[in-house]
Formats: C-alpha cells, structure tokens, sequence
C-alpha cells in the first residue's frame, strides 16, 4: 500500500479509487459507496448518478485527460488525484499547475502512482498537497528531508506564483 | 560576469547536499538504478563506454579564470588531467567515479559552477553566441537575459520531467553565431520601433531528425520571454509525445501539428499567462546586467605588429574584430592536428587561466565549435599572448578552416556512438597538416558525429561526416553544403558510405573538386552552391564499385 503524505504526517485514507476490471465500462460499473475517487471516463458518463448517492467526491486524472474538460466540475470534488504511472511522465505537473492556476480549485490535489522522494519538492510547488508515496518507500525521511531540499526557487509557481526576482532586495 | 547572490548560493549548495543524499540512497539501494537515472542525469552523469562521463555547465558559455582553474583542478584530482569541451557549454569529464561527483560538485559550488541540468529529459544548458559583448555586429548583449534565463530554467517544477531534453539558444548579432534554428527554441534579439525584443523560432533541433526551427513569434517584447516560453513548453509537454523517445523533441509536435496551429495553441495558452508575475521587470533585468556591463578598456592607438607569418597566419585565423577599437577577440585553439577536437587538459586551463588574468580582464568564453575566446585582447598584447598560446599548444591557427573540426567524442567514449569519430578527425588532420595548403583552400567548416543524435553538427557542417553502423561495421555517410548562421540549412547526402580507412581520401578528393571549380574569392560553400552536388559526388564515386560489382567484389574477397 502507498502511505499518503498529508500536512507533513502519514496519514490515514478514507478514500477508495474505483478501478474498471476487464469487460466493465464507465457505463456498466457498479459504483460503490463510501468515499470513491472516480475515474474521469466514469464521472463524465454518471455525473448525475454519482452526485445523488455521493456527498464526498474525489477525481482520477490520468496523464492524457485534459483538466479543461472537467473544469467546470471542480466545486463537486473534495480531493483530485492525478496518477503518475512512471515519474518520468511529467504531464502530471501541468496538471496540477492548471488546477490551482487557471481554475483556482482548493480541494486536496493528491499525487499518486509512481511517486517518489526526489520528486516531491516539484509535486508540492505545483500545488499538490497529498502525496500517495509508492509503497516500501521512506516516508518518514520523506517527511524530514523532501519537501525542504531547497529553501527558494527561482520561477513563480502555485505555492509561491511571485519569481525570486520581484522578492530579491 | 555574473557573480551569485544569497539565493543563487543558497540553490546550488542544496543542490550539492541533495546530490549527495541521493548517491547515498542509491548506494544503499534505497534507490534503484531506474529511479536513481533521471536523478544523475540532471546532474550531468551519463553512464558510459568506460566509466561515468559528467557534464559541467558553463552556462552562456562565459567563465572567470578562478572557475577555469577549479575546472583544471577537478579534472587532474578526480580524472585524468584533461576535459572535453562540447558543442554546447560544457565541460565533459571522461572517468570521474560517482561516488567523487558529489564532492566536485561541492568544489564546482565554491566557484558558482553546477551540472544542473547537463542532461536528461529537461531544460538544458542555455547557449550563446561566443563574441557576446564585445561583437561589431551586436544588437544588444544577450548575457543579460541568458543569465535571467538560466535562473528560470533551473529546477523549474513544472518542466522537470518532459517528453525529451530540451535546448535554448540566444543571439544578439545581425550574423547567428548560436545555431539559433536548430534549437527546440532560438531567440534572435533585435530592435523594433525602440523597443528591445526577440524573434522567437521552435522546434528546430538537429539529431537523427534534423529540421529547421520554424518562426513561431516575429516579435516579442523582451520582458514576456518567461511567461511565453512558459506557454511553449506547457504545450509541449502536455502533448509532445512520449511513447517513443525518437519522436519525444518538441519538432516532432511541431511538424505534426503544422507551426500555424502550435502557435494558436501557444498564444491561448500564453494568454493566461501574459503580463503575469513571470513578465521580466526592469528592476531585475538591470540588476543582472550591471555584471556584463564593459570592462576598463583603455583607449589604445594603432599598434605595428611583427610580420612574422606564423604570427599573421594566427592574426588572420584566431583573433577577431571588436566593436572597442584596440582590442581585438582571440580564439585559443582546442583542435591541435591530432588531439581529439575539443580536449583541454588541466595544464592548458591553467595556462588559459593566467592568459585571461594577465590580458583579457579575468575571463573567457567556450564556443560551440569547442574554441576558449579571450574577448577582450589589447592589439598590443597580440604578439605576447600568441607566443604563449604556442608553447601551451593552443594557437593551431585553424579557425574556420578544413582541421578546425567540430566532433563529439564519439565511439571511443561514447557508448551512444554507432562509430568512432576522433580517429577520423586526426586522420584528416593528418592529411592536411600543411598550413599552406589550409590556407588556400581556406574556410570550411567540417563537422563529425558519431551517430545521428549529432553531437558533432554534422549536419551543419559544409562538409558532414556521420559515422553509421553497418552490420556491426564502422562507416561514415557524407553530406555537403550543410551551414550554420542566418541561412543554416542542413547538407545534402552525397551518397553510399564509406569505411574509416576512405575517409581522408574523401575529403581530399572533396576539396580538390572545389579547388579546380572555384572562383577567385570563391569560398568553399559559394562554389558548392554554383556547382550543386554532382561534381563532387562523380569525384568521390569515380571508379568505384556499386551493385554488382561491389557484391562480386565481396564475394571475391
């Protein structure tokens, strides 16, 4: 199991991510109760379902789904996550980027996938702000030493949009 | 030049303790080698033929003489004495150990160097033009905003991890000397009704798909540079693709999608982020520019120089016009005939250390021809740093000429190569050491590469020699009537390849077709595009066998 980082702690995760076996659609699949992050193909298709049995929400963003097709949507979700299936695909970044940029979304941006240590300092700027740490990884070191590992940064960005240089004296 | 401040110095001594912990994590197998490899990579550390090779930035290829020393320092403590200059602002050390790496970088920090950056799928090195500065034919300096642009690009969160590396190039010169169209972006400064700005060409890039860089911006006013490029690479790497690392460059979106509809995507996207806070402002952009403000250059009168002709013959090649009159730009040769091109050892970068301090203000560039320039020379000075440039074997007055090759390190380190190049580059050395003959055939650019990732510019060269695998077997493809510059275009294939041992017979049979045909005042490449292909093509293939005969020629054999 992933441990999820949320405010500098390792955190309990009510959530459920609804995963679509083989020969179920976005149509067909049963969906569950509880706390369910739902797949976009799957909220696209049973929007309205979902919001009358659903009072938690949360959203899967895979690499290749466009945040403009959902932003309108973004009031319904209490937590988005947005998968990185190898940490070299930086599609995820831009992502979030969108999310709290462009369509100013506050609920909780989650990082999951192949997450790792040496890319959290990025995942936190960009504005994620849960981070499913890939399962037999430290988190505890993760905790002390990723998110810190550079005290500045030169670019505007979500956490801080001000450049170093409109803060430099 | 540039000197860091607290966040400057803060960043990169991170940067050093966070190298550090993650060659202790790999060490201890916290880390595998598949997520320890982007990780060295953007610090510069490929694994190779022999041993790690490690790339040291020398961002807008400018660098003092204290970080010339380091460099000689590192090379002779942790490697074997010498350096490799490449065609992109660096240094490339052959045999460090990478377990060392986190300690040169702690020594790189000392002096403000890094190899942030030096590779992997991200923003690169950023590269300019040698004469920055000092050029007669200069617009506007580009350092400052190569230096602005540098700091943007370094450990950019949202650009980390894109389909494939990616590199920028500026000039500031009515002539590009910075290979601008074949960059994923190049940036030409220029002056429009008095404002300062750039013309903004992308997705050219070299490599085994080689295309020109399309105009994608005619003018942009210089402050929007950041947020438009931010728009750029947004773009990219949302839709650049990533199932195959051969079609990952930004051209190939570029080319897929037409440059009229990647601009449309651009501009929508660089709406949102127009006038935002990433626009430069003019505090900032003078901060940066008091560190490339003129050195005190003496007014000077017009100084007799010896008419020795070895010391001419140097004059004519290695030193260049300046736009303070009394100075003069110098180049110290890296392509001794027989040294593989670009190689520098720690000697030498000491030599270049002390020749910077003792005549040119403390400091010196790195070409993309793989050149060091002493910028700022005082005519008078001309004849006493020649006589020490000679005895530290950096005055081969072959600038622009038939030897003064541009060559990656190819096959004999490089484990991406198909072949060889070094060899074939003093072979041709070899066959052209006479500097008479040098100089009448006169300008030419030759270029190697080892394989078509193109290190070596071949494509650009006026003559371009690429080395090929076949069946497990070194040959080298040519192409002529490749350039860089305001008409860069890519060379032509002259036809079937040929085996190491042809090579500098090629090239001889090349020049003479251009030395019986030319014109007087006639350049190489001025008699290529009279003559077109053919001439040189019948000279190359004349009396050689092809189809059957080869095939009955093998079999004989």
């Amino acid at each position: 199991m992933p441990q999820l980082i949320k405010h500098n702690a390792v955190s309990g995760d009510s959530w459920l991510t609804l995963a679509l076996n083989e020969g179920e659609t976005a149509d067909s699949v049963a969906l569950p109760a509880g706390d369910v992050i739902f797949p976009l193909a799957v909220w696209q298709a049973r929007k309205t379902e979902i919001i009358s049995c659903h009072k938690r929400i949360g959203l899967l963003l895979q690499p290749d789904n466009r945040v403009e097709d959902v932003a309108g949507d973004l009031d319904y979700f209490i937590v988005i996550a947005v998968n990185f299936p190898k940490f070299v695909d930086g599609r995820g970044y831009s992502t979030a980027s969108l999310l709290r940029q462009r369509y100013h979304y506050q609920g909780e941006l989650r990082a999951v996938g192949d997450v790792l240590h040496d890319q959290l300092f990025f995942m936190k700027r960009v504005g994620f702000d849960s981070f499913a740490l890939k399962d037999g990884k430290n988190a505890e070191y993760a905790i002390d030493l990723a998110f810190t590992v550079f005290g500045d940064a030169y670019q505007g960005a979500t956490t801080q949009p001000q450049p170093a240089f409109r803060r430099r004296a | 030049m540039y000197k860091y401040d607290a966040i400057d110095r803060q960043l990169i001594n991170e940067r050093v303790a966070q190298f550090r912990d993650q060659v202790r994590r790999w060490k201890a197998g916290e880390l595998t080698d598949d997520e320890f490899r982007p990780l060295r990579l953007q610090n510069g550390l490929y694994i190779q033929r022999h041993a790690p090779m490690f790339r040291i930035a020398v961002p807008y290829g400018m660098m003092n003489a204290a970080q010339i020393r380091t460099l000689a320092h590192v090379a002779r403590k942790y490697d074997r004495g010498y350096g490799h200059f490449t065609t992109r602002h660096n240094l490339q050390l052959n045999w460090p150990k990478i377990e060392d790496v986190p300690e040169i970088l702690a020594e790189l920090a000392e002096v403000e160097m890094h190899a942030i950056q030096t590779s992997g799928n991200c923003l690169r090195n950023i590269t300019t033009d040698q004469f920055a500065g000092v050029a007669s034919d200069e617009i506007i300096d580009p350092r400052p905003l190569a230096e602005i642009m540098r700091q943007w690009t370094t450990f950019h969160p949202e650009f980390a991890f894109l389909p494939r590396k990616f590199k920028i190039a500026i000039s500031g010169t009515q002539e590009d000397r910075a290979v601008t169209w074949f960059h994923d972006i190049g940036l030409h400064l220029k002056q429009e009704d008095g404002q300062v700005g750039f013309t903004v060409i992308v997705g050219g890039g070299l490599g085994r798909t080689p295309i020109r860089g399309e105009v994608i911006r005619d003018f942009l006013p210089w402050q929007d540079i950041l947020s438009y490029c931010e728009a750029i690479l947004r773009v990219y790497n949302r839709y650049g693709r990533r199932d195959n690392a051969y079609k990952a460059r930004i051209k190939i979106l570029v080319q897929a999608l037409g440059i009229e509809a990647f601009r449309e995507q651009v501009e929508a996207e660089w709406a949102h982020g127009k006038g935002g806070p990433m626009t430069i402002t003019q505090a900032e952009y003078d901060r940066v520019a008091t560190h490339f403000t003129a050195p005190a250059y003496e007014s000077v009168g017009a100084v007799e120089l010896p008419a020795d002709k070895a010391f001419q013959r140097w004059l004519e090649r290695n030193t260049h016009a300046h736009k303070v009159a009394g100075y003069r730009a110098v180049t110290l040769s890296l392509k001794q005939h027989g040294i593989a091109p670009g190689d520098i050892t720690s000697a030498q970068m000491e030599a270049v250390a002390d020749l910077a301090d003792q005549y040119s203000f403390g400091e010196l560039r790195i070409s993309h021809e793989q050149n060091i320039i002493l910028a700022d020379v005082k005519e008078s000075d001309l004849h006493a740093i020649w006589q020490k440039a000679v005895a530290a074997k950096l005055a081969t007055p072959n600038i622009g000429l038939l030897t003064g090759i541009i060559c990656c390190p190819g096959g004999d380190f490089c484990d991406l190569a198909n072949a060889k190049s070094i060899p074939i580059a003093n072979a041709i050395q070899q066959r052209f050491d006479d500097l008479d003959y040098l100089f009448d055939i006169g300008e030419i650019d030759l270029n190697i590469s080892g394989c078509m990732n193109a290190c070596g510019h071949h494509h650009v060269g006026h003559i371009g020699v690429l080395g090929v695998d076949k069946n497990n077997d070194e040959f080298y493809q040519v192409t002529l009537g490749g350039r860089q510059g305001n008409d860069a275009k890519l060379g032509k294939v002259i036809g079937p390849s040929f085996s190491a041992q042809e090579m500098p017979d090629v090239v001889e049979k090349i020049i003479k077709v251009y030395l019986e045909n030319r014109h007087a005042d006639e350049r190489f490449l001025d008699t290529f595009d009279r003559i077109g292909i053919d001439p040189f093509k019948n000279r190359v293939y004349e009396g050689r066998a092809h189809g059957k005969a080869k095939t009955a020629q093998k079999e004989a054999a």
